[in-house]
């Protein structure tokens, strides 16, 4: 079981629980905003961009090669971005913090 | 119609697809306080149709698709489901729906988003043949599968070298299959792609065993005890024992059109996805509509234009107007390889393309109409694929000769 915690780009704050899946499935279960999984997860579309707070950064870890070349361009990319169809919603990733990307 | 005043309204959807649910989570999100009800002729709970001729055919359980939204959603939400219903009759002055069953339902806002349907050719024999399949819904996507995991012979012949058809091949290779297929063209993905990207695929399927036959017109199918044989007007044939057609879709504007709405190569629509009916909506696959970026009317067959007409529309409907102005995008996987396109290349004068110098299976082809970009195609090459999307929505300038070096690696500023 994992927390995570999403704020959306009008600054709410939403903490939702998993177990399975990956953090995108998540935010569309949950109807976050701005969150859309159009590929259906397949790291194609990149709409479901999401910036790592960095004290979080280490728990979720770096994304791959490919997913690095999808967001390395991306106008809105900082430091901590990842796409969050990349990201296993598992215990280690408990209590992290995202922000929803424009 | 703001939100706020909607309680006691109705709003139905024809079409439980990307485009349909979409737009009811949508509509939700913009503050629709009625009622909301879809229908759908097909009875499988909403699902992602793209990856029927992709990643499906690897899932263990072959009645596993991926789901829109969960079930829960639709409860949470109060959207109405009406699976396995199909609607016959729309009328715009009663603002009513009938369906197949004779009931009748009332709207105030009606969105039509009835997608398209495979288009099967009239070849002699087609009825008759054995095991033969377009690949559209669920329902063709189990059965080919379910074929191939069980039957002893998997000759499989796919009529069509587009996406749909390269797509199912690899995914069938995968399986075990033998598997030939036949292009009337003399190039795969003729009519969507430029001819480097057509050489790229072709090879790719001859290297992964599919036997890929151009200039190969099928014009009558004959089944017998052990399967099918499909003639060509060059008077070659092949065995099948099972077939895939896949040569392209029919749009579903019937309704529409019996309801008297403009159609012109699909339902058409403004900017807020409205068709010339005020109450009457329509978004998706089945609509002709205007794409800013480009000033012209299009119709897509795509994901992105399903979402973002969902969107629009939900908000127009809620008195929240936006308009529609998306660049298009797309993508395909085949085997180990990712194909992400984005823009339209309708009406390119010249291409561009890319091999990296690093790493030979990431490359692109750039379309240009003199020295605008229209879109690029992007294999194994994010970069490209984002980069070319910068280009083509801001319509900065591309410096063509610093493109074509490919020394010059792909970053921001490489091609200014």
């Amino acid at each position: 079981m994992a927390k995570i915690t999403f704020i959306t780009s009008d600054e709410q704050s939403i903490t939702v629980e998993g177990n399975s899946g990956n953090v995108m499935e998540l935010a569309v279960k949950n109807k976050i905003k701005g969150i859309d999984g159009n590929c259906g997860g397949v790291c194609s579309c990149a709409t479901c961009h999401v910036h790592v707070l960095p004290e979080y950064w280490d728990k979720i870890g770096a994304p791959s090669e490919l997913e690095n070349d999808m967001l390395e361009f991306d106008e809105n990319i900082s430091d901590h971005s990842r796409l969050s169809c990349q990201i296993q919603v598992t215990d280690a990733i408990d209590g992290v913090v995202l922000k929803v990307a424009k | 119609m703001s939100g706020n005043n909607t309680v006691d309204k109705t709003c139905l959807i024809i079409g439980a697809s990307h485009a349909g649910t979409n737009f009811a989570f949508a509509l939700r999100r913009e503050g629709w306080q009625g009622t909301i009800k879809i229908f759908d002729a097909d009875s499988v709970f909403p699902y992602h149709k793209p990856p029927l001729s992709k990643a499906y055919f690897s899932n263990e359980d072959s009645s596993q698709v991926d789901l829109l939204f969960p079930k829960e959603n639709y409860i949470t939400d109060h959207i109405q489901l009406h699976l396995g219903k199909a609607v016959t009759l729309i009328d715009k002055e009663k603002k009513t729906i009938a369906l197949e069953d004779g009931s009748i339902e009332e709207y105030d806002k009606l969105v039509i988003a009835t997608g398209a349907r495979p288009f099967i050719p009239k070849i002699k024999g087609i009825n008759k043949a054995q095991n033969l399949y377009p690949l559209r819904t669920a329902s063709h996507a189990i059965q080919i599968g379910e074929f191939i995991k069980t039957s002893k012979n998997k000759r499989v012949v796919i009529i069509g070298g587009g996406y749909i058809g390269l797509e199912t091949a690899a995914s069938l290779k995968k399986l075990g299959a033998k598997v030939v297929v036949l292009e009337r063209e003399n190039r795969v993905l003729a009519r969507v792609t430029a001819p480097e990207m057509s050489n790229y695929f072709h090879t790719l399927h001859h290297q992964n065993g599919v036997e890929l036959l151009t200039n190969k017109n099928v014009v009558s199918i004959e089944n017998n005890d052990n399967g099918n044989t499909v003639f060509c007007d060059d008077y070659t044939n092949y065995r099948a024992d099972l077939i895939v057609v896949g040569v392209g879709i029919k749009v579903n504007t019937e309704l529409a059109e019996k309801a008297g709405l403009a159609i012109e190569n699909g339902i058409k629509v403004d900017a807020t996805a409205k068709t010339n009916n005020d109450h009457i909506y329509a978004i998706g696959d089945c609509t002709f509509h205007y794409n800013k970026h480009y000033n012209r009317f299009v119709r897509l067959e795509s994901v992105q234009n399903a979402v973002d007409q969902a969107k629009v529309a939900a908000a127009a409907i809620c008195g929240n107007r936006i308009e529609y102005d998306s660049i298009p995008w797309f993508w395909s996987d085949q085997y180990d390889v990712k194909l992400q396109m984005v823009g339209l290349s309708t009406g390119y004068k010249e291409v561009i393309e890319r091999v990296e110098l690093d790493n030979d299976k990431s490359r692109s082809v750039w379309y240009f109409k003199n020295d605008e970009l229209l879109a690029v195609d992007a294999v194994n090459n994010p970069k490209a694929y984002v980069l070319g999307r910068r280009f083509i929505k801001s319509r900065q300038k591309i410096n063509k000769t610093k493109l074509k070096d490919t020394a010059i690696p792909i970053k921001p500023n490489s091609f200014l």
